[in-house]
């Protein structure tokens, strides 16, 4: 009984998703590109200046982008409803408002694992390998805590903003940089001092290197570092969705 | 008084300076059909808004079925059911899905579930289509099913929020008549909004006008006609929120509908 409302919850985002494939494609789509445009186009120079391989480099990254955009993007979802009225018909049902946070944001959460999972495998079939298949059950325990992570802070922002537009200058004026100015695409200690600040104040390079750790072995700030920082951010993700969801009127 | 089902004691609704709804009182009696009429914008939305737990009231008391709507709302919504004034269905599933979503909400016991979704998609006679998408659906048939699902978990209380507009005679008639029929055989209250006085005079036992956030009369057709020495309900209506044209804006607010205007200034 005390499950239901969130198994129902949950499942309701499944079937929207899996229902509209288009949704599905256009998401990996993005991630996929990076891939291949950067993993190809500049892993020979990378190579060349002495850094190794460099779509070995860009998977973790790209992974991070994958749970980042549609994490985020999710959060389109609580505004559609709020515009389309379905937010209304779980506000007013009798049920605590942190289940249906919950509920919705484990959905989004599992959309954008699948998405990640997608574009992991399509890296695998790029010819990437984990350093440590052993260590995979850690890189899939890393991704769900970023992806509720990322939810939680679509669905906060989400409530935030009234219309999509609103939400678009967030997109442009908050997600692009955290994903830019982490340490997704390029190594951290070559860069100049204030992009390497800029990275370093990132929370989202800490999950990058997270990733990079558990599937190449590859670290700039130590693994130990980078769970505690990703915890804090977790944590202080999912305060920020419940104290802004809480807040909703409809 | 346990008799009264619905009760706003001196309500207040403020968006920063603008006083959407000013210090108005009613009771609806159990078993009434109770209309509330308005100019647009005259705080009938808002009203509903707070009565359904959506908006919390800037000051005042507001009791549904006994159970304070600010202090006990899990026990408040699950007294009432409402049908919105825009759909609020999930496009994407079935109407079954629909349905079931609210069943779950609503904690309506699993061995019920089915059967009672049954009987009511039978009702508003969508039963034979409950397996399509709720997206290829009509604009008559989102509304038969919305009072379909507000009335799933049998409710005290039904809150219809312009619950015609834009539909056809047809079903207009049929949705009057079945909750006429749920108001004399079950004795459920209903506490509706519309524009069209017709409606309200045929259906209402008793009718609230309400107009800039105040409730300017409240009575049986009967008593507003006699208050206003008018001899119909339209007559009575428009003498007590005079004639002028009203858009749901003001002034004040650049032209602004007040719920937008609150929102562009952040007000929470």
């Amino acid at each position: 009984m005390e499950f239901d409302v969130i198994y129902i919850l949950w499942l309701r985002q499944m079937k929207r998703y899996f229902r509209s494939r288009s949704r599905v494609l256009g998401a990996i789509g993005q991630p996929i590109l990076f891939l291949l445009a950067l993993g190809y186009g500049i892993g020979s120079v990378y190579k060349r200046a002495g850094q190794g391989n460099y779509l070995e480099f860009l998977v973790p990254g790209i992974i991070v982008q994958t749970l980042l955009f549609s994490g985020v993007f999710w959060g389109i979802q609580i505004l559609f409803d709020k515009r389309f009225g379905f937010l209304k018909e779980m506000l007013v049902a009798p049920v605590p408002r942190v289940k249906i946070l919950l509920g919705n944001a484990l959905g989004g959460s599992t959309i954008s694992l699948i998405q990640a999972l997608l574009v992991f495998v399509i890296s695998i079939a790029l010819g990437f390998r984990p350093e440590n298949w052993v260590l995979l059950p850690l890189v899939f325990v890393i991704a769900v805590a970023l992806s509720i992570t990322l939810t939680s802070f679509g669905a906060g922002i989400a409530s935030m903003v009234e219309d999509f537009q609103g939400f678009q200058g967030i997109n442009n004026f908050l997600i692009f940089p955290l994903f830019f100015l982490s340490s997704a695409l390029y190594p951290l200690n070559n860069a100049p001092t204030w992009l390497r600040i800029l990275g370093e104040v990132n929370p989202l390079s800490y999950s990058v290197d997270a990733l990079r750790y558990t599937l190449i072995h590859q670290t700039h700030f130590g693994i130990g570092k980078d769970l505690v920082v990703m915890s804090v951010t977790l944590i202080l993700s999912v305060a920020f969705a419940v104290n802004r969801f809480n807040r909703i009127q409809v | 008084m346990p008799n009264t089902v619905i009760s706003a004691q001196n309500v207040v609704k403020t968006f920063g300076d603008i006083k959407a709804v000013d210090d108005i009182s009613f009771d609806v009696k159990a078993g009434e059909i109770f209309a509330f009429l308005g100019p647009n914008g005259a705080g009938k939305s808002t009203t509903i808004s707070m009565l359904t737990t959506m908006l919390r009231p800037t000051g005042g008391k507001l009791m549904l079925n006994n159970h304070d709507v600010t202090k006990e709302q899990d026990k408040a919504r699950k007294s009432f059911g409402i049908v919105f004034q825009d759909p609020a269905l999930e496009e994407e599933l079935t109407a079954y899905e629909n349905m079931k979503v609210h069943a779950v909400l609503y904690g309506i016991p699993k061995d019920e579930q089915e059967q009672r979704i049954e009987e009511l998609l039978r009702l508003v006679d969508l039963w034979d289509r409950r397996d399509s998408y709720v997206k290829t659906y009509s604009g008559g048939m989102r509304r038969r099913l919305e009072i379909a699902r507000g009335l799933l978990h049998h409710p005290k209380i039904l809150f219809l929020d312009e619950p015609t507009l834009g539909l056809d005679t047809q079903t207009r008639n049929l949705l009057w008549d079945y909750v006429e029929k749920l108001s004399r055989h079950e004795g459920m209250t209903i506490f509706f909004t519309t524009h069209y006085l017709d409606e309200a005079e045929s259906v209402a036992d008793r009718i609230a006008i309400i107009d800039h956030g105040k409730i300017v009369a409240t009575g049986t057709v009967k008593q507003l006609a006699k208050q206003t020495g008018t001899n119909t309900l339209e007559e009575a209506y428009l003498e007590l929120t005079g004639r002028g044209v009203r858009d749901e804006t003001s002034l004040s607010n650049n032209g602004l509908n007040v719920r937008t205007a609150l929102r562009n200034r952040n007000i929470r």
